[in-house]
């Protein structure tokens, strides 16, 4: 009897350690989110923070435009090479997907999402800066499309296998070739799932420093031409937050913040959408 | 006779278009395999003038000095084993108790809430965290827990020392709450895959839930979180920035684990834009190389691991 009981306790012990070491892993997201806010909120709230272009320490009225520009350019262009690739690829994976090459793509893209982000920088630098010569923001594009590609790849096979083979077998007995069954019938199905994947991959490279260190490098000024070198959130976040200066170290706080900020979005948005395309999906 | 029944049977005789669209994408989907080996392949020979003139000394050598030219990549090695294996020793326990959690029948509420904040830790950026550990977690370790365990733990190895907000034990921190959602979700992921009969069967024989969960629902998913253990030290051995800011960047082998150390990731990240000459870069290329070889081949082992693991067949 007195085993019994002590069993129950040391069942109902354990228990709250588990709650208890599970709401530990909680307190570090509470602490990022808050201290981000607090003291990125003094720089976002001024307008030149976001029309102005940054500024030497000691010279009031510095923002961060050129690298909003900056990671917009950057991450456009990444998302140009690798969504198209990533979705065909995904497309591939769910349709065709049975084989044994099909087993070595997921693998290679599995792979490929835990390569070093500095690796895919090095990578870059070798491939485009190298023989360019010269730093650019399209360099900055190679290595983060590469870090893009897999995300883009899994998201996709993963929404596209989710759509019921009756859809895909209504429009094959229709007699519609494979390739108008499987891009005008099955993918816009998939399509808020294909989104969301690409969302979440332009998310993450909008976030990365490691790939654009050395081959965006950064850039004070306000530029467009992608062949330049340019600046970037995460970049300015690194640099600044490391200067001894008490403006540049605000400023770094606040780009932390819009990254954050931006970030969240995205994903509490994308969670949503992919809970409504999985009841959707059901109900097909 | 034989031979028109069976030309009647098979229509398939009528020979079928090819299937291009499935070339197409087939091709395609060559991408990802031949950006990982494209990767590799230019980086080894970036490597290059490096490799040839360092050779194997590379790895154990412990000077790095751009003045005369000579590096080795020791102190970058030990600081990047050992803030990865203190990150996992920390994230550990807790990266498994949420798995629990979040594997467990029931409790939606909490599960939704849970999972949420788990997937949001994972998408913070590596800069932010790197941002908040420089300006909040290390002057809070330091005065918190690097002084005390200074003062109190000096005469065990490794503990001693004069305490820095950078060191090698802030990156560890950082790194811990970085890998813990990789930990947790695939944990929980395989955790789930344990067949539900063995957990009921448990459950009829009389046993708590902490007995059924410790002496058979994860003795049953050792294989694959062992396989999420080894996935998260592979995020752990690749993270960059937010160690470069807190680690301190020293290149050497310090005495202790609150002195501050280097790791492979990290002097890429502050020295390579400025490194001039082949041997220089090519150092710093050989550390890419390394760096990238290790935690593909910790991936790879880990993915098998895990794939096995929810391939079982259910009881």
């Amino acid at each position: 009897m007195r085993r019994n009981l002590w069993r129950r306790f040391s069942s109902t012990f354990a228990m709250g350690v588990v709650y208890a070491f599970t709401a530990l892993a909680l307190v570090p997201l509470g602490l990022v989110l808050w201290f981000t806010a607090v003291k990125g909120l003094p720089s976002v709230t001024h307008l030149d923070f976001f029309v102005n272009a940054q500024r030497p320490s000691g010279i009031p009225g510095g923002g961060v435009a050129n690298a909003i520009v900056g990671t917009a350019i950057v991450v456009s262009l990444a998302s140009l090479a690798a969504i198209p690739i990533g979705v065909l690829s995904g497309i591939y994976l769910a349709e065709y997907g049975a084989g044994r090459w099909a087993s070595w793509v997921r693998l290679a893209s599995d792979v490929l999402v835990g390569a070093p982000s500095i690796a895919l920088g090095l990578f870059a630098f070798a491939l485009v800066v190298v023989p360019q010569h010269h730093y650019s923001a399209i360099a900055a594009s190679v290595a983060l499309s590469v870090l893009m590609l897999p995300v883009v790849i899994r998201t996709t096979e993963g929404a596209v296998g989710l759509i019921p083979n009756g859809l895909r077998e209504s429009g094959l007995a229709l007699g519609l070739p494979r390739w108008r069954v499987s891009l005008q019938l099955i993918l816009p199905a998939a399509a808020p799932g294909v989104i969301t994947g690409a969302l979440l991959a332009i998310a993450r490279a909008a976030g990365e420093t490691a790939p654009v260190l050395f081959t965006a490098l950064g850039n004070q000024n306000l530029v467009f031409d992608p062949t330049r070198a340019m600046s970037t959130l995460p970049l300015v976040v690194f640099r600044d937050a490391l200067t001894p200066y008490k403006d540049l170290q605000q400023e770094a706080w606040g780009a932390a913040l819009l990254l954050m900020a931006m970030v969240l979005v995205i994903n509490l948005g994308s969670r949503w959408v992919l809970r409504r395309q999985i009841r959707l999906a059901r109900q097909l | 006779l034989a031979a028109a029944v069976d030309s009647a049977r098979r229509p398939a005789s009528i020979p079928r278009p090819p299937d291009r669209y499935r070339t197409f994408t087939a091709v395609v989907s060559w991408a990802a395999p031949a950006a990982l080996i494209l990767i590799v392949v230019v980086l080894f020979q970036q490597a290059w003038p490096s490799v040839t003139r360092f050779g194997l000394g590379f790895f154990i050598g412990t000077e790095w000095n751009q003045v005369t030219n000579h590096f080795g990549a020791a102190p970058f090695i030990f600081g990047t084993l050992v803030t990865s294996a203190l990150a996992l020793a920390l994230a550990l326990p807790v990266g498994i108790a949420v798995a629990v959690l979040l594997a467990e029948p029931g409790a939606q509420g909490i599960r939704g809430v849970l999972g949420t904040g788990i997937e949001l830790l994972a998408a913070i950026p590596s800069v932010v965290y790197g941002i908040w550990a420089l300006y909040v977690l290390a002057p809070w370790t330091l005065l918190h827990i690097e002084t005390p365990a200074t003062d109190h733990l000096a005469s065990i190895p490794f503990l001693g020392g004069i305490p820095r907000q950078t060191s090698l034990f802030t990156a560890a921190l950082v790194l811990a709450v970085m890998i813990l959602p990789t930990l947790s979700a695939v944990s929980r992921d395989v955790i789930r895959a344990v067949p539900r009969g063995l957990r009921e069967s448990t459950f009829a024989l009389g046993a708590t839930w902490w007995e059924t969960t410790w002496k058979v629902v994860l003795p049953a998913a050792r294989a694959g979180l062992f396989g999420a253990t080894v996935l998260a030290l592979g995020r752990a051995l690749a993270e960059t920035v937010a160690v470069a800011m807190v680690i301190g960047n020293r290149p050497e082998i310090p005495g202790s684990i609150f002195s501050p150390g280097y790791t492979l990731a990290a002097v890429i990240a502050n020295e390579f834009a400025e490194a001039t000459g082949d041997v220089y870069q090519g150092a710093l290329v050989e550390l890419g190389l390394v760096l990238i070889l290790v935690t593909l081949t910790v991936n790879v082992l880990a993915l098998l691991l895990v794939r096995s693991a929810q391939a079982r067949p259910s009881v």
